[in-house]
């Protein structure tokens, strides 16, 4: 099921997802499968600035593990998914706590993908692992080329199984490492890629 | 990564020569911010970087515009102002007079979105407004009062949400695809570089607007800027924060009541 490549080097701690138009639809085919005690996993969704909050309360009757709005401070958690807030990037600071910021949008995005998986990158090295979902923009290509340059490791939906493949499809032409992974089988790649020692 | 040793030294460097004070920033937004820096400088590495602007001092002015963050826009977030308007300007009308310290006011957008909404209630001229930043090129913009007449339709909307009760272009001169505001607006406002981090207490004020500057500091650098604003603010004085700030982790958080939880008033007790 899982590549070979795809075996775990460092444990997996942290999960950073991106996706934009259709991925409210593709992340209830990954959230609501994931354990409860699952890694960390920190969301960007591209949404109007008009629907706050809508996301983590949209999930979290759904899903095992704990669903929240990141806050600044708050500490990463085993657990829990973080979504960020719609009008704020969200960062990952040094000592694995969230952080947000109203800087300039970045890809035409606030949140940006890439502003999240570059700083989850430095927090999280080695034992971090981006997933792109569908979308229309190139958003998270240069975030999953920083996120392996740390030696940490993206899956991507398989653009096939998207309703929208640029944004998955960039990231598999910047970052040869990547591996696509059609959407139903995500979830359970993810498990594999934290089961395995 | 490897260069958070040289990073560390540039903070460090920028504080021992230029007496800005970044060491207690959020390290994932500092970082974010000097990278796009070096690269607009030009440099390849953060130790690239630290030795310009020890030699240049016009390369650290440009480097601060890159370290600071001046996003603003006028009413943004209009429920924190109509709360204002409809919940905190009852009480300062009771005042004989009325001192408000916008801190991190950046080019002015929180700044001249008081002015309107109190000359709207009839405040304005028993108000005296302290704006304050460490940037000091976005001092001299928030000075000016000029913005770009195409955010002026989003302004529009956003003051007319908060509650507004006259035309927003009332209040400007389009000029040339600028719009500049009513000096009136201004009379009573003092624009002056002042650092959370770094300077104390200046005045006591009845008010104090801080929005999205804390999201930008370490907890220990929030309790301070909290502590001034709590050693500023007179009894029962308020404290406004941005739509996604709270008093909820501080060590001041004993020090307020919560006044507007949705729109982040709180008071001081
Ligand atoms: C994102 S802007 C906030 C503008 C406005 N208050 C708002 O919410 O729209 C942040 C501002 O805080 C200023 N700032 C950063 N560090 C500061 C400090 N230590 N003391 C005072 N202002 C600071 C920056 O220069 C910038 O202008």
């Amino acid at each position: 099921m899982v590549p070979a490549a795809l075996g775990a080097r460092a444990g997996v701690e942290a999960v950073v997802v991106g996706g934009s138009a259709g991925a409210v639809a593709a992340l209830g085919e990954v959230l609501p499968k994931l354990p409860a005690d699952f890694p960390p996993v920190l969301v960007v969704v591209h949404v109007l600035p008009s629907t706050p909050h809508l996301l983590a309360e949209l999930f979290a009757p759904r899903c095992a593990m704990r669903v929240l709005e990141a806050e600044s401070f708050a500490a990463i958690e085993r657990g829990c998914v973080y979504f960020a807030p719609a009008d704020y990037h969200l960062l990952v600071t040094r000592d694995r706590r969230c952080a947000l910021s109203i800087e300039p949008p970045v890809n035409f995005s606030r949140p940006s993908i890439d502003v999240l998986f570059e700083s989850a990158a430095v927090a999280f090295g080695p034992s971090l692992v981006g997933v792109v979902l569908t979308g229309a923009s190139h958003d998270g290509a240069e975030g999953a080329r920083v996120i392996a340059e740390g030696g940490g490791r993206t899956l991507v939906q398989e653009p096939a199984t998207t309703e929208v493949p640029v944004m998955p499809a960039a990231v598999l032409a910047a970052v040869p490492s990547a591996h696509a992974v059609p959407l139903a089988g995500m979830a359970s790649a993810l498990r594999a890629m934290v089961m395995a020692p | 990564m490897d260069d958070d040793i040289e990073l560390r030294r540039l903070i460090d460097t920028i504080y021992s020569r230029y007496h800005y004070d970044f060491r207690r920033y959020s390290s994932a937004s500092v970082r974010r911010r000097a990278v796009q820096g070096m690269i607009a400088l030009g440099c390849k590495t953060f130790s690239g970087l630290e030795e310009l602007v020890v030699q240049d001092p016009a390369a650290f002015t440009q480097l601060l515009q890159y370290l600071t963050v001046q996003v603003s826009d006028l009413f943004r977030d209009p429920g924190y102002f109509r709360a204002f308007r409809e919940r905190v300007v009852p009480v300062l009308r009771t005042y004989p007079s009325i001192k408000l310290w916008v801190a991190g006011c950046a080019n002015g957008e929180e700044v001249y979105s008081f002015a309107v909404l109190l000359l709207e209630e009839g405040l304005l001229d028993r108000t005296m407004i302290y704006a304050t930043d460490i940037n000091p090129s976005a001092l001299q913009a928030a000075e000016a009062g000029i913005y770009l007449l195409d955010r002026m339709r989003a302004f529009t909307a956003n003051h007319q949400a908060s509650g507004g009760t006259c035309s927003l272009s009332s209040y400007y001169t389009a000029n040339y695809g600028s719009a500049v505001f009513d000096r009136t607006l201004r009379k009573n406002v003092v624009f002056s570089d002042h650092s959370l981090a770094t300077d104390a207490v200046f005045s006591e004020v009845q008010v104090v607007s801080c929005r999205n500057v804390l999201i930008y500091f370490e907890r220990e650098l929030q309790d301070r800027a909290v502590g001034l604003f709590h050693d500023a603010l007179s009894l029962r004085g308020f404290l406004g924060l941005g739509a996604k700030e709270t008093l909820r982790f501080s060590r001041h958080e004993m020090g307020f009541d919560a006044f507007d939880a949705e729109e982040r008033w709180y008071r001081r007790h």
